[in-house]
């Protein structure tokens, strides 16, 4: 996408081509196995039901029924393109059954959460950088805590602050915010940290205050950092959000919708909810990455 | 009036650490981590206690390792049905099929351009999510737990190894084609020994993914005993300590699981700049 | 004998900004033993002409043969050992670990591998340090060890691209001398990059300066020097005469632009 802007003529079609071959390839023998896993895998009951109707089945009507089945086993990529469409454009927005609202209400938790963790995880990184006490209480715990499951404890979260009244957004902002909190942080001090002796001595020799040195020197050469680490907490925030949208009893949000088409054998809608939450990833994440690519350029640091 | 023996705790803490911070030595730099760990426990139960927090909001420490001591016996079979049977069999079946599938597209560009951009947007997704189809295909016990570990790991580690391969310097491989080395001595002599540091990479940062696989299937349909399990039939009961039982049961599974990974790494990985002895 | 001979070798590589012409009809015959230097700026295409030789670049004109063979067949019969700039070690095989690679991968047997590993140590004065690892060592023994390896199987040829470029003046000194004696008493040929006119006067029988744009050969010096170069050498009148001659046909290709 970078590329295609930056240089001129015939070439950008030709490149563009040269990079989207192979990935169309790819996603075309998926989907290709994908048909192939669904005729194999919805098969054993079509045949059962066959037996049980006592009619006889044709190669073509096998695989025709096993990709028309109301609750398959794993439905075929135009059911769950057909349930993904349904849900986004086939209901009133406010409707319970939109793909929209659902995700609307993923989203506003995620988001929430997101710039309270990221704010939390750049002031504390300042704090470390600027503190060695803290810096040597804080971080190895931050990194330690890396290695711990927290995302596990998600729906314990919810239900002890349902047990205190509080329900809603918040509590999911809450997980959402503890899981983009480190990443943040620990891709913020890194960042904070690449300017090398030489680059400080000088600000040094310009008798630069502190002040400065942060927002001239610090600052900047820490965004790319910052940015990368952005990506993994705004992908992590999501996921976050969504197993906070699991215990029993959520009604809204695309972790809710997964549950309860689990619930009730519903898997198309569990399909259809889950590549909303994949496509709504792959939108955050890209947004981040087109501010990414903006300031850096606008800062000359990218190529 | 009762906020302030915590706020001398606290400021104790600070103190005693900023002092001994000035240091910077290797000892001082655990003690000084150490040290904020016991002071977080200690303002946590003296908090709960001064306030007399209810333990359905949250249990002290102490309470905490009480239905520790007494509860082992449950909390190692969850352990061992969560962790050993889903977690790890499901991490071990998920990095050898990434590994393989990463030596075996090795030598198509074509497809390496295909799958890597794909690896890298599957990596960013929350594929918990396929945690209640693959309940529904493979059962409630283990297996299924395991099934979601595999897809959860795979790309990771794939998108890992991948780069790996292709990490060595232009002058590595023309050193190659002067020896005139067919594929396999390169691949086995130069490629895979260069591709370990990534794929170590991977593998540690899959181990925490494992965990949540395993321990968040649960909560979709599993046998009577398991992680995840416990934690959303004692959530429901309210025994919140036993429920913090399990997550310091996660957290020291995670971080020696974690370890574990790093030590191989260590010594695999023994040459590269990461991990050489610090030179002055 | 003749071991390399380059007749109208052109090499043109396709970049985005149009065709660079790396070599342009390039002809040079080199004998067996000859100590042959290639000195230029960068963008003659000094480097080039060594990979074509070693078969890393193809030309796309002309011919060139490496011992009576093309230089792809002489490639895979191990005709010619390559160092390079930087040492290229592996930093998870030791020392010996490392001049055992290209062994390992020609199928020697390991006690012949064994007996060659402390033959071309000593010869490069590293006997002692197969045990190490690359990164504990310095730079000029890490480059040493690069050259025993590319000597470990025996090649009669040897090309060498700027091998002592990253390294300081007082240690190249030193490894200059050593690589004279190492040819002295093997025999070898040895192509030799380097932007150094004291270095190439120095170790050479024949001094190919070359200029860019296109990249070419403008002179052809063969050295009046005996073959015994104590480091002094470099102050006699016949040294300078021909470090002179060098500059005057460096100076001469540069006219052009």
């Amino acid at each position: 996408m970078t590329e295609a802007t930056a240089s001129p003529g015939s070439t950008v079609l030709g490149r563009g081509l040269g990079r989207a071959l192979p990935i169309l390839t790819v996603l075309l023998a998926i989907i290709a196995i994908w048909y192939l896993a669904a005729i194999w895998m919805n098969a054993t009951w079509v045949r059962d039901q066959a037996v049980r109707a006592d009619t006889v089945l044709t190669t073509g009507d096998l695989i025709r029924q096993t990709l028309t089945l109301e609750r398959p086993v794993l439905p075929a990529p135009h059911q769950v393109a057909a349930g993904l469409w349904e849900g986004i454009a086939g209901q009133k927005i406010t409707s319970k059954r939109s793909l929209v609202w659902h995700g609307w209400v993923t989203l506003s938790a995620t988001l929430a959460g997101f710039a309270i963790g990221t704010a939390a995880g750049v002031l504390l990184a300042v704090g470390i950088v600027h503190n060695r006490a803290m810096d040597q209480s804080v971080m190895p715990w931050a990194v330690a805590s890396q290695t711990v499951p927290i995302l596990a404890i998600a729906p314990m979260v919810i239900v002890v602050f349902a047990s205190m009244g509080v329900t809603g957004l918040l509590p999911k902002a809450m997980i959402a915010a503890w899981l983009s909190f480190f990443p943040v942080l620990v891709g913020m001090v890194k960042g904070l940290r690449t300017p090398d002796a030489m680059q400080l001595d000088l600000m040094h020799s310009w008798n630069a205050s502190r002040v400065q040195q942060f927002w001239r020197l610090r600052l900047p050469s820490s965004l790319p950092y910052l940015f990368a680490s952005l990506k993994v907490a705004i992908a992590a925030a999501l996921v976050g959000t969504i197993v906070g949208e699991l215990p029993a009893g959520a009604t809204s949000g695309l972790g809710a919708r997964l549950l309860s088409g689990s619930y009730y054998g519903q898997t198309v809608q569990i399909w259809a909810a889950l590549f909303a939450a994949a496509i709504l990833a792959a939108v955050l994440v890209m947004l981040i990455g087109a501010l990414e690519r903006l300031t850096l350029r606008r800062m000359g640091l990218a190529r | 009036m009762s906020a302030l023996p915590v706020i001398a705790v606290w400021i104790g803490a600070i103190g005693l650490n900023t002092w001994l911070s000035r240091f910077d030595s290797r000892a001082t730099r655990l003690a000084v981590a150490l040290i904020f760990g016991a002071t977080i426990l200690i303002l946590w139960e003296m908090a709960v206690r001064i306030y007399a927090v209810p333990p359905v909001i949250l249990p002290a420490p102490s309470q905490i390792g009480a239905s520790f001591a007494a509860n082992t016996a449950i909390l190692w079979s969850d352990f061992v049905q969560t962790i050993v049977k889903g977690a790890l069999t499901g991490w071990l079946i998920g990095a050898g099929a990434a590994i393989a599938t990463a030596i075996a597209i090795d030598r198509s560009p074509f497809l390496q351009r295909g799958l890597l951009p794909i690896g890298n947007f599957v990596a960013a997704l929350p594929i918990v999510g396929i945690a209640p189809i693959l309940v529904m295909w493979f059962g409630f016990d283990w297996q299924s737990k395991a099934a979601v570990v595999v897809v959860m790991v795979f790309f990771p580690i794939l998108v890992n190894m991948v780069a790996g391969l292709a990490a060595t310097e232009p002058m590595q491989r023309d050193l190659m084609a002067t020896w005139a080395a067919p594929y396999g001595a390169s691949l086995w002599k130069l490629r895979l020994p260069a591709a370990m540091p990534f794929l170590f990479n991977g593998l540690k940062i899959t181990t925490t993914l494992a965990l949540i696989g395993a321990i968040v299937a649960e909560f979709f349909g599993s046998p009577t005993k398991g992680m995840g399990f416990r934690i959303s039939t004692a959530v429901g009961r309210l025994d919140l300590p036993l429920v913090w039982a399990e997550i310091l049961v996660a957290a020291i599974a995670g971080s020696l699981f974690y370890g574990i990974v790093a030590l191989i790494e260590k010594k695999v990985t023994f040459w590269h700049p990461s991990q050489r002895p610090q030179r002055g | 004998m003749t071991v390399i001979q380059a007749r109208d070798v052109s090499l043109t590589f396709q970049t985005a900004d149009g065709p660079v012409h790396a070599l342009k009809d390039v002809s040079l015959t080199i004998e067996r033993g000859d100590f042959v230097s290639f000195i230029g700026p960068s963008g003659c295409g000094k480097t080039t002409f060594l990979r074509a030789i070693a078969a890393l670049e193809t030309p796309t004109a002309g011919k060139l043969e490496v011992a009576d063979m093309t230089p792809d067949q002489a490639r895979r019969q191990r005709a010619y050992g390559y160092v390079f700039q930087a040492p290229g070690l592996y930093p998870w095989r030791t020392i010996a670990g490392n001049i055992s690679l290209p062994l390992e991968i020609m199928g020697f047997a390991r006690a012949d591998r064994l007996q060659r590993i402390a033959r071309v140590l000593d010869l490069v004065d590293l006997a002692g340090f197969g045990g190490k690892y690359p990164w504990q060592l310095s730079g000029g023994m890490q480059q040493r060890a690069s050259i025993a390896r590319a000597l470990a199987f025996d090649a009669d040829i040897l090309l060498m691209d700027e091998p002592f470029g990253a390294l300081d003046e007082i240690v190249r000194d030193r490894l200059n001398e050593a690589l004279l004696d190492l040819w002295k008493k093997t025999g070898k040929t040895i192509g030799f990059v380097t932007h150094s006119i004291p270095e190439a006067v120095y170790l050479s029988t024949k001094i190919v300066v070359m200029s860019p744009r296109p990249g070419r050969i403008t002179r052809v010096i063969d050295s009046p020097l005996p073959r015994d170069r104590p480091l002094e050498i470099r102050d006699t009148p016949e040294f300078i005469a021909l470090a002179q001659q060098v500059r005057d046909g460096l100076r001469e290709g540069h006219s052009y632009d």
